[in-house]
C-alpha cells in the first residue's frame, strides 16, 4: 500500500516533468491529489491544442503491463496525456490507497444503475435498428416474402442476381439497377461531391477573411439548411421549368426537367444536391479553419506566399480531416439519394418514361411498394456493403494522405 | 527584388565581434538580418527602398483582393439565396405571368389568391397538425432517451462501456434503408399501419422507431463530459443520489446542447419525407412534406400551376425559418460540432 504522502510527492514529480509551460493547467490535478483520492478520473492533461483531456484509466488498465522491479513505472505518457498505471487485479495493484480503491468499488456498484439507464436505447434500437439489420439480411435471401404472412419459398441468392441482371427470375431481367441506379448514383457523388467540397472551401476561405458583414453573409449561406428538401426541390424544378427563369436567361427552351434526357436532368438535380449540401460544408470546415494555428499563416506573410500557394500548401493540408470527414459523408449521403430527386422531378424518378432517374434508393423505395421485399432487401444490403466499401477505401486513402 | 529580400531573411547574419554595436544597429535600421559586411549596406539601402515600395503595391492588392473576395461572396450569396426569392416572388405571381415568355423578377400584380386557393385546396390544418404531433412527441422521446444514454457512457462507468461506445458510433455508417424494410413489417405486425390502423397508431408508427439517436447520443455524452467532476462529488458527498444529479446539475447545465438537439430533432421530423409516405395509408395521417408533394395544383389540362404550388411550398418552409430566426444561435452550434467529431 502506498501511503497518502508517498503518492502525492511520485505524482508532483510526475507532473513537474511534463512539458513546463503547460504545468499551471494542471492545477486541477495537484488540487485533486491534495484534497482528494479521486486523483483518476479527475486527471487531466493538455494536449497540442490545449484542449483538457481526460486520462482514461480504463485504457491503461488494459494494454499496460507494470514492470513489479522499477516503482516509477506506474506513471506514463501516452501521447501528450500522463496516465497511472493501475490494475484492477490486486496483485499488480500497487500503488493504491483506500481513497482510490473507493472510488473503484463505487463505480463497481454502480454497474447495473448505468444499464437501467441505457436500457431504453438498448431496447429500441434493437428493436429498430439489430433486428432490422439482421432480419434485411435474411429476407434479402428469401424467395418470394410475403410480409404480411411472412412466409417464403426457401431461401436463394437468385434475388442478388436479379437484381444486378445476371439472373432471370420467371423469364424477365432486371436492368433497372445496372442501368441506371448504379451509374446515376456514381454520377452523382462524382459530380456533387468535388464540386461542393472545392465550392464550399472557397466559400469558407473567403468568409473567414472577411472583416464586415461576416456574421450575416455566414447566416445567409446556412440558409439552405433550414429548409424542406421537397419544398425547395419543387421551387427549382420552377427555375429549371422549360419556360422558367433559367432558360429565360440563357435563352433557350431546353427542357431540364419535363421530358429531359438524362443528362440534362443532372445539371438542376446536381446544382440542387451541391446548393442544400453548402450549408453544412461551409460549417464545418470554418470551425476547422478557426482551429487552425495563425502561426502558419503569419509564416507565409513574412515569406510573402502568393495567396493561392497559401491556400493549397496551408489551408487545405490542414483542413484535411475536415475535408476527409465532409466527403465521406457526403459520398454516403450521395449514395442515398431520393429526397432531392422526388422534390425536383416528383415521384415517377424519370423524366422521360424509362427509369432515367433511378438512384439505389428509388429502387429500393419502388420494390417496397411492388411488395418484393426481397429484392428491395437484397438492394439495402447491396447499398450498404457500397457504403462501407467506400467509407474503408476513403479512410484507407486519407491515412496517407491526411496531414494531422 | 523580392528574391532578395527573402534570401537575406534567410541568411544567418555574421556578427563581427569588435563592431557589434554599429552592426546591430545597422541591423535595426533595415529590419533585414542580412550579412552585415562593409560593402554590403547599399545593396540594402536599394532593397530598403524596394520594401517601401513593395509594401505599397501591397497595399493596393491587398485592397483589391478584399474588394475582389467581397464581390465573389456576395454574388454567390445572391446566387444561393435566388432560390427563396424565386419561391416567394412565384408564389404571388398570376400563372400567365409565370407562363409568359419573358420573366419578370417582380410580380406585376401581387396575387394574395394563391395563398386563399392554396388554403381552400390543400389540408395544411390536417397536415400540420400531424406534423407538429409527431416532431412534438418523437423531440421529447428522444431528449428523454438521449439524456439516459449519454448520462451512462459520460459518468457511469461499468464494463464494455468503451466497446459499446464504439459500436453504437458504429452504428451512424448504416443506411437507414436497410432498417425501413424490416421496420415496416415490425410497425405492420404491431398493427401501427394497414387498413384498421387509426391516427393514433399512424402517429405511434412515425414517432417510436425514431426515439433514438446516436449521434445526439455522442453530442451530449461529449457535453456531459465537460461538466467537472467535483460537482458530481460534491453532490455525492451532499449524499445526492445520481439520478438526482442528473436532472439537477447535468440537464440545466447541458441545456444549449439539448435545445440544439430539439431544434434539429424537430426539423427533421419536419423534413421527413420517405418513412411517413410509406406508413400513412390514409391522406388524412400524411405529414407536410408527403402532402405538398402529393397535392396536385394542375390546371385541367394538366399544367402545373405554379403559382399555388409555390404559395404551399412557402407556406412550408415559412415555420422553419421563423425556427431558424429564433434559435439561429442553437441550430448552427449543433450543426457545427458534427465537423468536430472527425
Amino acid at each position: 500500500m502506498l501511503d497518502k504522502n508517498k503518492f502525492q510527492e511520485i505524482f508532483k514529480t510526475e507532473l513537474n516533468n511534463l512539458n513546463k509551460k503547460n504545468l499551471e493547467d494542471f492545477s486541477t490535478l495537484k488540487n485533486t491529489v491534495e484534497s482528494d483520492s479521486e486523483v483518476l478520473i479527475n486527471s487531466k492533461a493538455l494536449d497540442e491544442k490545449n484542449n483538457t483531456k481526460d486520462i482514461n484509466v480504463e485504457e491503461s488498465v488494459t494494454f499496460v503491463k507494470e514492470d513489479e522491479n522499477n516503482s516509477n513505472d506506474s506513471y506514463y505518457y501516452k501521447g501528450d496525456t500522463l496516465v497511472k498505471v493501475i490494475s484492477r487485479r490486486d496483485k499488480n495493484y500497487k500503488y493504491s490507497y483506500d481513497g482510490l480503491k473507493n472510488v473503484k468499488d463505487d463505480d463497481a456498484r454502480n454497474n447495473w444503475k448505468a444499464w437501467l439507464y441505457l436500457a431504453p436505447v438498448l431496447i429500441l434500437m434493437t428493436m429498430f435498428l439489430l433486428y432490422p439489420l439482421v432480419d434485411t439480411i435474411i429476407i434479402s435471401f428469401m424467395k418470394d416474402f410475403n410480409y404480411v404472412t411472412r412466409e417464403f419459398d426457401g431461401f436463394t441468392i437468385e434475388n442478388y442476381g436479379y437484381i444486378l441482371n445476371l439472373t432471370p427470375i420467371n423469364g424477365a431481367y432486371e436492368s433497372r439497377v445496372v442501368n441506371y441506379a448504379i451509374p446515376n448514383t456514381l454520377i452523382i457523388c462524382f459530380i456533387t461531391v468535388p464540386v461542393s467540397i472545392i465550392i464550399a472551401l472557397l466559400i469558407t476561405v473567403g468568409l473567414n477573411s472577411l472583416k464586415w458583414f461576416q456574421k450575416i453573409l455566414q447566416t445567409i449561406f446556412f440558409l439552405p439548411y433550414v429548409t424542406n428538401t421537397i419544398a425547395i426541390g419543387m421551387v427549382f424544378s420552377v427555375i429549371f421549368d422549360s419556360d422558367g427563369i433559367f432558360n429565360y436567361l440563357i435563352n433557350s427552351d431546353h427542357k431540364w426537367i419535363t421530358g429531359a434526357d438524362r443528362w440534362s436532368a443532372m445539371l438542376p438535380l446536381c446544382l440542387y444536391i451541391v446548393w442544400s449540401s453548402l450549408p453544412f460544408k461551409i460549417l464545418v470546415f470554418l470551425s476547422g479553419l478557426q482551429g487552425i494555428d495563425k502561426q502558419y499563416y503569419q509564416a507565409a506573410q513574412i515569406d510573402a506566399t502568393p495567396k493561392w500557394k497559401v491556400f493549397t500548401k496551408i489551408t487545405v493540408p490542414l483542413l484535411s480531416p475536415q475535408i476527409v470527414y465532409i466527403a465521406i459523408t457526403s459520398f454516403i449521403g450521395g449514395f442515398k439519394e431520393y429526397s432531392s430527386i422526388v422534390g425536383l422531378f416528383n415521384n415517377p424518378g424519370t423524366t422521360t418514361g424509362d427509369y432515367s432517374l433511378y438512384t439505389m434508393v428509388y429502387y429500393i423505395y419502388d420494390k417496397f411498394n411492388d411488395n418484393n421485399l426481397h429484392y428491395a432487401a437484397a438492394a439495402a444490403v447491396l447499398l450498404f456493403a457500397f457504403i462501407l466499401l467506400f467509407t474503408a477505401l476513403q479512410m484507407w486513402v486519407s491515412k496517407k494522405r491526411v496531414y494531422y | 527584388m523580392s528574391d532578395e529580400k527573402v534570401m537575406s531573411l534567410n541568411a544567418t547574419p555574421t556578427f563581427v565581434q569588435e563592431d557589434n554595436k554599429a552592426i546591430y544597429d545597422r541591423y535595426i535600421d533595415f529590419t533585414v538580418p542580412g550579412s552585415l559586411a562593409n560593402n554590403v549596406s547599399i545593396t540594402i539601402k536599394e532593397g530598403r527602398k524596394t520594401v517601401k515600395s513593395l509594401q505599397r503595391t501591397e497595399s493596393i492588392m491587398k485592397v483589391v483582393s478584399t474588394v475582389l473576395v467581397y464581390i465573389i461572396i456576395v454574388a454567390l450569396a445572391l446566387i444561393v439565396v435566388f432560390p427563396f426569392y424565386w419561391m416567394i416572388i412565384t408564389s404571388f405571381k398570376s400563372n400567365e405571368e409565370i407562363r409568359a415568355n419573358s420573366q419578370t423578377f417582380f410580380p406585376t400584380v401581387v396575387m394574395w389568391e394563391n395563398y386563399i386557393e392554396v388554403f381552400r385546396t390543400f389540408d395544411f390544418v390536417t397536415y400540420m397538425t400531424n406534423t407538429i404531433v409527431v416532431a412534438i412527441f418523437s423531440t421529447l422521446g428522444t431528449l428523454i432517451t438521449t439524456i439516459f444514454a449519454a448520462f451512462a457512457f459520460a459518468r457511469l462507468d461499468f464494463a464494455g462501456k468503451n466497446a459499446l461506445f464504439f459500436l453504437f458510433l458504429a452504428t451512424m455508417m448504416i443506411p437507414g434503408e436497410m432498417m425501413v424494410i424490416s421496420n415496416y413489417v415490425t410497425v405492420a405486425a404491431f398493427g401501427w399501419i394497414g387498413l384498421e390502423a387509426n391516427l393514433l397508431d399512424s402517429y405511434l408508427a412515425n414517432i417510436i422507431p425514431f426515439w433514438v439517436s446516436v449521434f445526439y447520443i455522442y453530442l451530449l455524452r461529449q457535453n456531459f463530459k465537460q461538466i467537472p467532476n467535483e460537482l458530481y462529488l460534491a453532490s455525492k458527498v451532499d449524499g445526492k443520489s445520481d439520478w438526482n444529479f442528473l436532472w439537477k446539475v447535468m440537464v440545466p447545465l447541458a441545456s444549449p446542447t439539448l435545445i440544439s438537439i430539439s431544434i434539429l430533432k424537430f426539423m427533421g421530423a419536419w423534413n421527413s419525407y420517405n418513412w411517413p409516405r410509406l406508413v400513412a395509408n390514409k391522406e388524412e395521417f400524411r405529414l407536410i412534406s408527403n402532402g405538398l408533394r402529393g397535392a396536385s395544383f394542375t390546371d385541367l389540362e394538366g399544367n402545373i400551376l405554379y403559382g399555388y404550388q409555390m404559395a404551399a411550398t412557402v407556406i412550408v418552409t415559412v415555420p422553419l425559418f421563423f425556427l431558424f430566426v429564433f434559435f439561429r444561435k442553437y441550430i448552427m452550434k449543433g450543426v457545427g460540432r458534427a465537423g468536430i467529431k472527425g
